[in-house]
């Protein structure tokens, strides 16, 4: 096997214990919440302050099933004639976005795309290694549209709204038959139909993939279909381009400004809607498995503008990557998840054994942590779990690996046992890419020395609140793929953001949108409205600003030491003292970087300083919204783990009664607080149930 | 600001101005070549059976196609289409090479070849050396315009007159072009199949190279042989 | 390890530009050759010079933004991305020469950052199978046999970074193209665009400036996806059935 499985067991798998929420049943996890706060802090320490609810109001009533339809029917047709008249901005041309804009183009429209690579072919979706899912129940092993469903609404721990996981599951089957058509080489069986391979723990192989390079080879699809539209004359494309502000006008979204990054122009693009298919900020935490210019500019300046960001602190931390190996390390690398269901995991029994070499600990000093807390499922617990015991463990003190700082992050992998049952050539064919991309980084032969693993920060399920339009609340301002708050919850099943991204991007978005257009064109909005002068001088004044400190710290510094408190209190584990010191140390640090920071060189020039320093800025914010957001959510839930909110041997609790909301936060302005609006979720079709593995 | 060409050209007028379609001129025009002289290579082997069996030789390559063609008609027929072929290979060329100068006006200030063959580092100018051979050798022999070592009716007699150790200089001539020869065959064979598009995958790449050279091998070893049987004294 | 660097600096696409010499200490064999530009650039921004400008996004091989030309070879000394490449590839006390791709289609920024919008451009000419959203049969309604299904994924492992062209003595962009080429020629679903899709590429390429192709093979040694010359043979051999079918 050649190819790179990224994603193993995660909740549907896993034995369930009764809800807590369901008729309270005698054997139900005792759930003496310990330690929970009676007050709520984030209100005590005035960091925020309650709103008014906000609910969907686009998904049409009726069953599930018929929603999707019956919405394609109700939105208003544009006719053909018109849609000339019509101009989309879109912002970002990842699989969400480049997919967005072709299907536009070719219905007509007159679309500007923007992204800030020097090519939409570089979008970060690229790197997605293991697959894409669909519901084709082309293996006949019992899927449907309707497990797929109910696999992501429980793999999201209860925390995605319903109607835009059943859409979502619907249209996965288009994307397969889309993509195929424009030529996406995924991996054939002999007799020449298509491959599947089951993923992410699920029963059913419903997972469709090319080699370990399905989002390279998704991308491409979208990107030659993108790039025909380009030589059609329907799209437009500004590539080193990067959006600094919304453009709102009467309440709607109207346009956006950019800087051209080459020549430095801060230019304004004005239309009838802007799409925001920007991607996931896990870069707020520095190190993470994103490419380096992942941002949050584009959503966040949104947000400024008035767009709620739904469940910010909404993170997924990857257990199997390459740990960190140096102070200036400048990204994380990961390595399939597959890894784990031969390979072992421990660490030293005692911490005098840490810095030996690993050959040399006897096996009765050695901890398999996780087949000891978790025998029955061992190695393969869900990626939540395995990354927050790697920590657990490195935290006291049994971490191996070169020690940064006087700390030791990593846990060994071990095929050593792999390895005599198997022969090293078995081995080398199931993982052999995965090995030598290994050594390559790390220099170390794994079929000599047990690899070492420390978990990173991956993907971000929360982003810009949207309802089942895609709409943010400001209306004419759509938001896809990693860049919403998406259909994920509070956790992400393996090859599902892939299928989410093209769903939004082919067959969704251009649906929805339309009916926005079709009330359209909308008034002419000229260059010297009010609005619009107003957000380019803002943009025209904060590059000024930046350029005009002249401080002692270099911006990826101040990143750096951002990512660290991010990583610490907001991380895998996050507790109400630490995500309230978190809040103090990032507003120290905002402070700091607008007194402080360097940023050399010119506005009218290529100047990578000064787009990241842009970016930090606005991660700071972010950042400080993050810890917010996880310090209201007073349980655990996904890939957020509350300590005040664990049963008694130590795993996570969610807690529907209080929490089962989408929190949606407003801007409170400069000066003021945050404001939360929550959407309550109703689970009508996939009840309630908590998650246990042991 | 570039854009992207276009063009009302029917396809298959525009694919001919491309630089692929040039390369096929080379492809083809080089192949006409490496007939010819393994051709050629195979009459000049007849220098060890003798001098009857050379001029013979000589001779029906003139009377060749009679009584149907004319008195050296077909020698004059391969003669036009070769002197085609060069005029188009060098015109081809001379277009892809100042393309590539142009395609790249500011030099590395280091660079490191990491597959060329030195045949296929020397293809340019080696091309330049075999021309200036070629115009050599043809006034040496064919037009007899120049006259090193005496001028004899027997074409063996000349061919024994030139590689006289006297005019050891003139061997030495011959075995450099053999070489620029070689070098320019070994790349140029293999170069010929990938741009007719036959080797699409490892075996036949490899079968191609090896094609390649020898061909080289035998055609530059081929011809020099004689003359070093001259050079040596053991054809007189 | 102690390395002197010597980075091309050139202010923008007008200047003339020049290498600048560098020293740095206190570089790990663990890190990223990219990361030593990041220390670098961390050394000079605070000592008030300006950073040396440089492309990368992924830094994990596989979006092709990255790309320098490293000691004379394009992504430096193993078959990798330069993002790929690691400090212990280099020796102690080593003098490194880092210079952007180098060709007339690929114009300099600034720095080692270089414009490649012409690889777009040449996909824009016609390196994509026309079919609108929606209009797609069932994936399974044509069967494609594994091996040229196979084929076709190592040809569309291209991740466009540039390397053959920069390393091409010619600075030819053909191996780009082959790759794009045998992709879609190889699939059924390729077929009834692929004489105009070839033809309509090379002009493009040929129009952007690149050089032709002279089957050297530097471009294949360069390619960090390790691309066989192959594909440039089925390019010829495409262009060629296309004059045929066209007569
Ligand atoms: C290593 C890795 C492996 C993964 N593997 C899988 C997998 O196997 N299966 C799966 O389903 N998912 C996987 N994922 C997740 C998945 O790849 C992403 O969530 C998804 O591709 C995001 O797509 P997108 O289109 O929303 O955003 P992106 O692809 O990130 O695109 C963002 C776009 O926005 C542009 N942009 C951003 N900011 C600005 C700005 N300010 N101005 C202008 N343009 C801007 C960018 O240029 C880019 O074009 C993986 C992720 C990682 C990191
Ligand atoms: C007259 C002087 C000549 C010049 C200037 C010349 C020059 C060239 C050049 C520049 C090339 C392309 C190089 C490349 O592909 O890398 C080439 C290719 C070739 N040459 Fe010549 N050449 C000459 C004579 C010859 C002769 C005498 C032969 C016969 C053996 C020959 C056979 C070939 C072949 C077979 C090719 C390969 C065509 C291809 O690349 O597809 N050439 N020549
Ligand atoms: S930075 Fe993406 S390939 Fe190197």
């Amino acid at each position: 096997m050649t190819d790179t499985i990224t994603e193993i067991p995660v909740a549907p798998t896993a034995p369930e214990a009764p809800s807590p929420a369901a008729p309270p049943a005698p054997t139900a996890p005792a759930a003496p919440v310990f330690d929970v706060p009676l007050e709520n802090a984030g209100i005590a320490h005035g960091l925020y302050r309650d709103g008014e609810n906000i609910s969907d109001t686009k998904a049409p009533p009726g069953d599930i099933q018929s929603k999707w339809t019956t919405r394609q029917f109700e939105a208003a047709l544009v006719n053909p004639a018109n849609r000339r008249k019509l101009t989309v901005i879109v912002v970002g041309t990842g699989l969400a976005g480049g997919s967005a804009c072709a299907t536009l183009g070719e219905a007509g429209y007159n679309v500007k795309a923007f992204c800030y690579q020097d090519s939409p072919r570089r979008a970060h979706s690229i790197a997605a290694q293991g697959g894409i899912n669909a519901a084709k129940n082309y293996k006949e092993d019992g899927d449907s549209t309707y497990r797929l469903f109910y696999d992501t609404v429980k793999g999201g721990d209860f925390r995605s709204r319903e109607s835009n996981v059943f859409r979502l599951a619907s249209v996965s089957t288009n994307i397969i038959d889309q993509c195929v058509a424009q030529g996406v080489p995924f991996a054939r069986e002999y007799g020449g139909l298509l491959d599947n391979r089951s993923f992410g723990g699920v029963q059913v192989s419903r997972t469709f993939y090319a080699r370990g390079q399905t989002g390279q080879q998704l991308l491409i699809g979208a990107y030659q279909a993108l790039e025909r539209q380009i030589a059609a004359g329907t799209v437009e494309m500004n590539t080193r381009h990067e959006m600094l502000e919304l453009v709102v006008v009467d309440g709607r979204a109207r346009g956006v400004i950019v800087r051209d990054m080459v020549s430095g122009k801060v230019e304004t693009h004005l239309a009838d809607a802007v799409v925001l298919a920007s991607g996931g900020y896990g870069n707020v935490f520095y190190l993470s498995t994103n490419a380096m210019g992942c941002n949050v500019t584009a959503t966040w300046r949104a947000h400024r503008q008035g767009a709620y960001f739904g469940n910010p602190c909404y993170t997924q931390i990857h257990p199997t990557c390459i740990p960190v190996s140096g102070d200036h390390q400048s990204k994380l690398t990961l390595m399939s998840e597959s890894l784990r269901n031969d390979g072992r995991i421990w660490v030293p029994k005692n911490r005098e054994d840490c810095g030996k070499d690993p050959r040399d600990i006897a096996e009765e000093d050695r901890d398999y942590y996780l087949e000891r807390i978790y025998p029955a499922f061992g190695n393969l617990v869900p990626r939540d779990i395995a990354s927050r015991q790697a920590k657990n463990v490195c935290d006291d003190g049994r971490g191996v690996g070169p020690a940064i700082g006087d700390f030791r992050r990593g846990v060994y992998l071990d095929f050593t046992d792999a390895l005599q049952r198997m022969s090293a050539e078995a081995v080398a064919e199931k993982y052999g890419n995965l090995l030598d991309m290994y050594q390559r980084i790390t220099g170390e032969n794994p079929y000599e020395v047990p690899m070492r693993i420390y978990p990173a920060v991956h993907y971000t399920m929360g982003g810009l609140w949207v309802d089942y339009d895609l709409q943010s609340n400001i209306p004419g301002l759509f938001v896809t793929g990693e860049a919403n708050f998406s259909d994920h919850g509070a956790n992400r099943l393996g090859a599902s953001a892939l299928m989410q991204g093209l769903a939004d991007g082919y067959f969704v978005l251009p649906n929805t949108i339309r009916d926005y257009l079709s009330h359209g064109p909308y008034p002419k909005v000229e260059e010297t409205d009010a609005s619009v002068v107003a957000a380019r001088t803002s943009v025209q004044a904060r590059i000024t600003k930046l350029l005009s400190i002249n401080g002692e710290r270099t911006v990826d510094s101040f990143h750096k030491e951002l990512g660290h408190i991010m990583w610490e209190y907001c991380g895998m584990e996050r507790s109400e003292t630490g995500l309230l010191k978190a809040v103090d140390l990032i507003r120290g640090l905002k402070d700091e970087f607008w007194r402080n920071v360097k940023v050399l060189g010119s506005a009218e020039d290529l100047n990578q300083s000064l787009e990241k320093a842009g970016r930090v800025a606005d991660f700071l914010e972010l950042g400080e919204l993050m810890c917010i957001d996880a310090l209201h959510r007073r349980e655990s839930c996904g890939g957020h783990f509350r300590v005040e909110s664990q049963t008694d041997d130590g795993e996570a609790l969610r807690n529907d009664d209080e929490f089962a909301y989408v929190a949606a936060w407003e801007w409170g302005g400069e000066e003021g607080m945050p404001v939360l609006h929550k959407e309550d979720l109703v689970y009508e079709y996939v009840h309630l149930k908590q998650r246990s593995y042991k | 600001m570039r854009c992207v060409a276009t063009s009302t050209l029917p396809p298959s007028i525009q694919a001919r101005r491309t630089t692929i379609a040039m390369k096929l001129v080379m492809a083809v025009s080089g192949s006409l070549f490496v007939l010819f002289v393994i051709a050629h290579m195979y009459g000049n082997l007849k220098m060890f059976g003798g001098q009857a069996a050379y001029d013979d030789y000589a001779h029906h390559l003139r009377t060749l196609g009679e009584p149907i063609a004319p008195y050296s008609g077909v020698l004059w027929i391969i003669r036009v289409v070769l002197l085609g072929s060069v005029l188009a290979h060098i015109y081809s060329a001379f277009y892809l090479w100042s393309r590539a100068q142009g395609a790249r006006t500011t030099k590395y200030r280091m660079k490191k070849a990491a597959a060329a063959t030195i045949s296929a580092r020397f293809m340019r100018w080696g091309g330049v050396a075999l021309l200036l051979f070629l115009i050599w050798h043809i006034l040496q022999f064919t037009t007899r315009t120049i006259n090193v070592n005496g001028s004899h009716d027997s074409p063996y007699d000349n061919y024994v007159a030139a590689f006289q150790p006297s005019v050891w200089w003139v061997f030495v001539i011959y075995a450099l072009a053999m070489v620029a020869l070689a070098m320019h065959i070994r790349h140029g064979v293999w170069s010929a199949t990938q741009t007719l598009g036959w080797t699409g995958n490892v075996r036949a790449r490899r079968r191609a190279n090896t094609l390649a050279i020898t061909l080289a091998a035998v055609v530059s070893i081929g011809f020099i042989l004689p003359a070093v049987f001259v050079l040596f004294g053991v054809i007189k | 390890m102690k390395i002197t660097l010597k980075v091309w600096r050139q202010s923008g696409p007008k200047d003339s530009g020049g290498l600048a010499t560098y020293e740095l200490d206190d570089i790990t064999e663990d890190m990223s050759f990219l990361e030593v530009l990041d220390v670098l650039n961390e050394g000079l921004i605070t000592s008030g010079e300006e950073p040396v400008a440089f492309d990368s996004d992924c830094r994990e091989g596989i979006c092709g933004m990255c790309g320098l030309m490293i000691n004379g070879s394009a992504h430096g000394p193993e078959v990798t991305t330069t993002c790929q490449l690691h400090m212990r590839s280099f020796s102690d006390g080593e003098t490194i020469t880092v210079e952007p791709w180098r060709a007339d289609a690929f114009p300099v920024l600034k720095d080692l950052v270089v414009d490649r919008s012409a690889f777009d451009r040449i996909i824009q000419a016609g390196g994509f199978i026309s079919v609108n959203t929606g209009a797609a049969p069932d994936a399974h309604a044509v069967p494609v046999p594994k091996e040229n299904a196979d084929k076709a994924f190592a040809s569309a492992a291209c991740i466009g970074c540039g390397a053959c062209v920069a390393a091409c003595p010619n600075a030819s962009g053909m191996l780009f193209m082959g790759a794009k080429v045998t992709h879609l020629g190889l699939l059924p679903q390729g077929q009834p665009e692929r004489d105009a899709r070839v033809v309509k590429m090379v002009n493009q390429h040929d129009h952007e400036g690149f050089g032709g192709c002279t089957n050297i093979g530097e471009c294949a040694a360069a390619c960090p996806k390790e691309i066989p010359m192959d594909v440039i043979s089925q390019l010829n051999k495409d262009l060629r059935t296309a004059m045929q079918h066209g007569r």
